[in-house]
């Protein structure tokens, strides 16, 4: 299964969503995943890809990681994954 | 000053899920210490415990709803939706605004403390689910209560060891009491039959390997329990003028500070909190009729207990009755005060008193009518329920049948 699809499928699950109802556009809060279930998700990504995610939900802006949509959270953890290969 | 009565209780625990199940149980004298089933439990010298059985929460709770539910928050929820159905209260408007929540616990989120060290000690990993803080948190239970029942009034959680539950119900009381709310929930909570929780209460060697036996001259020490007492407190005319089923009054608690030793009870401290609490409910010595002992079977506390018995209520104490329940259900820590309650309930209501079984031989430094082995029925019109905690504090409720 390629990066985006298992992405796909966890932030789903947390939505309580079909991954298909996930678009690459969508972002967190138009899946309703309130804090709590951004934090859930990126702790089921990090097990799932074996990876650190640098995300503070203090100042998301700040942070090295970019949730702003799936699309690039899947970019995120692409980068994440070529970091931890090198 | 208000009065207050019970118009509902709840509770799941090694005897029954529900209030008639645990009183059936009490009246027949049923034992429901069995052997402990959990990971690594052949690691322990203790194996025995008042463990609640066939519990499911896979089947209660939604997995949402369990990544936050510490076991000690899924008893509590189970026995405060029995206790607030049966007390047939909706909380809206003023009601909610000044209704709260007061539960005792001594350890919270026992079990995922220990699920998650266990992870990244033993198993190495570096990484614990985001909700462990939340799911640990002693006032999570009180907090999940309080959402769950739309409850904004004022909240929080009292940890005193084994009296916990009873200063919990002791605040709730003074609070409904007093007029600043005109109901409140409260009992309490614990969870701790769990490989760590059962192997730090191991390391006091005050543990029995096959029974509790509070009172009985063979008695070698406590038995753990588990599980979550909790009832609706409400202002007496609040009640009555919507024809509320009243369970039975709260007329009366003290509390007091040994202030002399961290484990050892004193007899002083719990005879100043029995005679508190009679004088806080304005009661003669002679009117007790049944008190539900501390009772938990080490040498230390029964013979402590009965001792103050004794100097409290002098000749009147070879009159009353008094039985530990903790013979049945074990000792639930923070939570056993509020399980213990229904005994008194029961008492009171019934008129049945709650044995204490596994009693074999008198000892003559606990020479009270203990109830031994079998129920008995008495009409009781008052009753206490003593809760003697490690670090010397005390918790004392008096009751009356409505």
């Amino acid at each position: 299964m390629d990066v985006e699809t298992r992405v796909r499928n966890i932030i789903a699950e947390q939505a309580l969503l079909d991954p298909e109802e996930v678009g690459m556009d969508s972002t967190l809060e138009s899946l309703g995943l309130d804090s709590l279930g951004l934090v859930e998700s990126l702790f089921a990504i990090e097990e799932a890809f074996d990876i650190n995610i640098p995300f503070n939900a203090n100042n998301p802006e700040d942070s090295d990681f970019d949730i702003s949509s799936v699309a690039t959270i899947v970019m995120g953890i692409r980068r994440l994954l070529v970091e931890k290969e090198s | 000053m208000k009065r207050v009565v019970i118009t509902g209780a709840g509770t799941i625990n090694a005897l029954g899920k529900t209030v008639p199940e645990t009183l059936e149980a009490m009246r027949e004298g049923r034992c429901g210490i069995a052997e402990l089933e959990f990971r690594d439990v052949d690691r322990l010298t203790i194996k025995i415990g008042g463990q609640v059985k066939g519990f499911e929460p896979d089947a209660i709770f939604n997995r949402q709803q369990l990544t936050l539910y510490d076991r000690f928050t899924q008893f509590t929820l189970m026995a405060a939706h029995e206790a607030i159905t049966q007390s047939g209260l909706v909380f809206g408007g003023e009601l909610a605004a000044t209704t709260g929540v007061v539960l005792g616990t001594a350890g919270g989120g026992v079990s995922t403390w220990d699920d998650n060290y266990r992870s990244v000690y033993e198993d190495g990993k570096n990484r614990v689910h985001p909700f462990v803080v939340p799911k640990l948190m002693n006032n999570a239970a009180a907090s999940h209560v309080s959402m769950q029942y739309n409850l904004k009034g004022p909240s929080f959680t009292v940890s005193t060891a084994c009296a916990s539950s009873n200063h919990a119900m002791a605040q709730a009381f003074a609070m409904v009491r007093s007029g600043m709310s005109r109901a409140m929930v409260t009992g309490g909570s614990e969870s701790m039959l769990c490989f760590g929780g059962v192997k730090a209460w191991e390391g006091l060697r005050v543990m029995s390997r096959d029974a509790c036996r509070p009172f009985s001259a063979n008695r070698n020490g406590m038995v753990q329990g588990e599980g979550a007492g909790i009832f609706v407190f409400e202002e007496y005319e609040h009640a009555r003028a919507r024809g509320a089923e009243m369970m039975a009054e709260v007329i009366g608690f003290a509390m007091t500070s040994d202030a002399a030793d961290i484990v050892m009870p004193s007899k002083q401290g719990a005879a100043r909190a029995i005679s508190g609490a009679l004088a806080d409910a304005g009661l003669g010595r002679e009117r007790i009729g049944y008190i539900n002992a501390h009772g938990t079977g080490t040498a230390a506390n029964d013979k402590t207990e009965c001792a103050a018995v004794a100097d409290v209520f002098g000749t009147h104490a070879d009159k009353l009755l008094i039985s530990s329940t903790k013979s049945m259900h074990g000792h639930l820590i923070g939570g056993t005060g509020a399980v213990e309650l229904l005994a008194c309930i029961m008492a009171l209501r019934d008129g049945v008193i709650a044995p204490t079984i596994g009693y074999e031989e008198p000892d003559p430094e606990c020479a009270l009518d203990v109830v031994p082995n079998e129920a008995r029925e008495v009409a009781v019109e008052y009753a206490l329920s003593n809760a003697f905690a490690f670090g010397g504090l005390n918790a004392v409720l008096a009751l009356k049948r409505v």
